[in-house]
């Protein structure tokens, strides 16, 4: 986050952007109670740490997990019971098991609330690049393309820029593409973006931030959100 | 009287060819059939394609397996681990076939093939890399690729119980790929945790149901210590 800040001193105005985690607690506050909802690999898995208890979201995780609980106590981990990310987790009371056909029926069949991914790119079509980079390790992507095209409503956690100042929101994505026109809403540690027929509307700008000076910092034109 | 429990890992493994399309249950290495895998190694088959969502962890399992050269090629979806040393390793080495298919399409590929249903059309990864070279419809406004079945010529599965007759339940997240790849192959081969009287399943319990098993192989072996 700092970094951001540093390589941008000049046209960012005086604001804290937030971190990981408080991108997730905002993203969190926007999960009402009844949602079925489906959290990637990394940032994305701490929104559910910022849903309070008797808020009833239900999880699901690809494996086959439909009412994931919190990562269970060192003396309680039930060493059958992973998520997507290969860490031990819980289930809840109301919670299921289903073998990986059903898992993803439900996913592809538009069954989920939410789907909250993180990405490399977002594009102003809602055109979505998080699984392969231009590094030569072997291409890996898991379930993040049966997500992106299945869930109606598709949520991005990430930075707003890359580490060297570069906008993560970009007019056309440069990265292998994930999904065509998917990605719903995009919270940033800057702002919080709609992707709509016409481009990207900024919502809410962390304080401190103009819209003249997040769009110095963004590749793809923003205007202000009119709802 | 049907019994298809066997007493050795000769029997378990009898009659595997060379050239086999071998399906390997497992999330990581939660329900995955560690046991089978090394009988497969010690049994010799070799020009392997090997059908799972990982590429194994460190040098157990099937990144054991992958290590002696017998897959030829391994279809997965995240080829990527904690520890993918042997696959990363072969895979740069350009020694191992690699074919990433996003997870929900695998699952359902297979489910396709166990279901009679030779090819489908799906919505993941329409637009992106994964649908080079395959057939694209528009069906009532959507665009859909066309994904063949996946069928096997052996199944690895690993179950928590099992009776004589191959009836299976399985335990929490470890379910996963297992009962999917039960139905697709022609010969389904099972590690079970518990051997367990004829009748003694709850029939409302079973997940999978003996018509998909060939062979049950009873391996105690306690708790996966990886994930």
């Amino acid at each position: 986050m700092n970094t951001i800040v540093k390589d941008n001193v000049k046209t960012l105005p005086a604001c804290q952007p937030l971190s990981r985690r408080q991108i997730a607690e905002r993203l969190a506050r926007d999960i009402p109670e009844g949602w079925y909802v489906n959290l990637g690999i990394g940032a994305p898995l701490q929104v559910a740490d910022y849903v309070p208890p008797e808020r009833e979201v239900i999880f699901q995780s690809e494996n086959g997990i439909l009412g994931m609980g919190p990562a269970p106590a060192p003396a309680e981990i039930n060493r059958w019971l992973i998520n997507a990310g290969k860490q031990y987790v819980t289930l809840r009371s109301g919670g299921s098991y289903m073998h990986h056909a059903d898992s993803f029926a439900l996913i592809r069949g538009g069954h989920l609330d939410l789907c909250v991914l993180g990405a490399f790119q977002v594009a102003e079509n809602g055109d979505l690049a998080n699984w392969a980079t231009t590094t030569d390790s072997a291409p890996a992507v898991g379930g993040a393309m049966d997500l992106a095209a299945g869930t109606p409503r598709l949520w991005v956690l990430m930075d707003h820029t890359t580490k060297t100042g570069e906008s993560r929101l970009v007019r056309r994505c440069s990265y292998p593409l994930t999904a065509i026109g998917v990605v719903k809403r995009i919270y940033t540690n800057l702002a919080v973006v709609d992707v709509t027929p016409d481009g990207f509307a900024v919502r809410e700008m962390v304080p401190g931030l103009t819209l003249d000076a997040l769009q110095e910092v963004t590749d793809a034109p923003l205007r202000m959100a009119t709802n | 009287m049907i019994n298809k429990i066997v007493q050795t890992m000769a029997e378990a493994m009898a009659g595997i060819r060379d050239g086999s399309v071998v399906l390997v249950g497992g999330f990581g290495s939660i329900g995955q059939p560690n046991a089978l895998i090394d009988g497969l190694i010690e049994q010799g088959a070799k020009d392997l394609t090997v059908v799972a969502n990982n590429s194994g962890v460190g040098h157990v399992g099937l990144a054991r397996l992958l290590e002696t050269g017998r897959v030829r090629k391994i279809v997965c979806s995240f080829p990527r681990t904690a520890d993918p040393v042997v696959f990363e390793k072969l895979w740069r080495a350009g020694r191992i076939e690699l074919e990433v298919v996003p997870q929900g399409t695998m699952a359902e590929r297979m489910r396709a093939a166990g279901a009679g249903i030779p090819a489908f059309y799906t919505p993941t990864a329409v637009g992106t890399a994964l649908a080079e070279g395959k057939e694209e419809r528009e069906i009532r406004g959507r665009k859909y690729i066309l994904e063949d079945a996946l069928p096997g010529d052996v199944a690895l599965i690993e179950a928590w119980e099992a009776d004589r007759w191959g009836n299976l339940t399985y335990k929490s997240s470890a379910r996963n790929f297992n009962p999917v790849m039960a139905t697709a192959a022609k010969t389904t081969i099972v590690q079970t945790q518990h051997i367990v009287e004829l009748g003694a399943l709850d029939p409302e319990k079973v997940a999978t149901a003996g018509i998909f098993v060939s062979r049950v192989l009873h391996v105690p072996y306690g708790e996966p210590t990886v994930t």
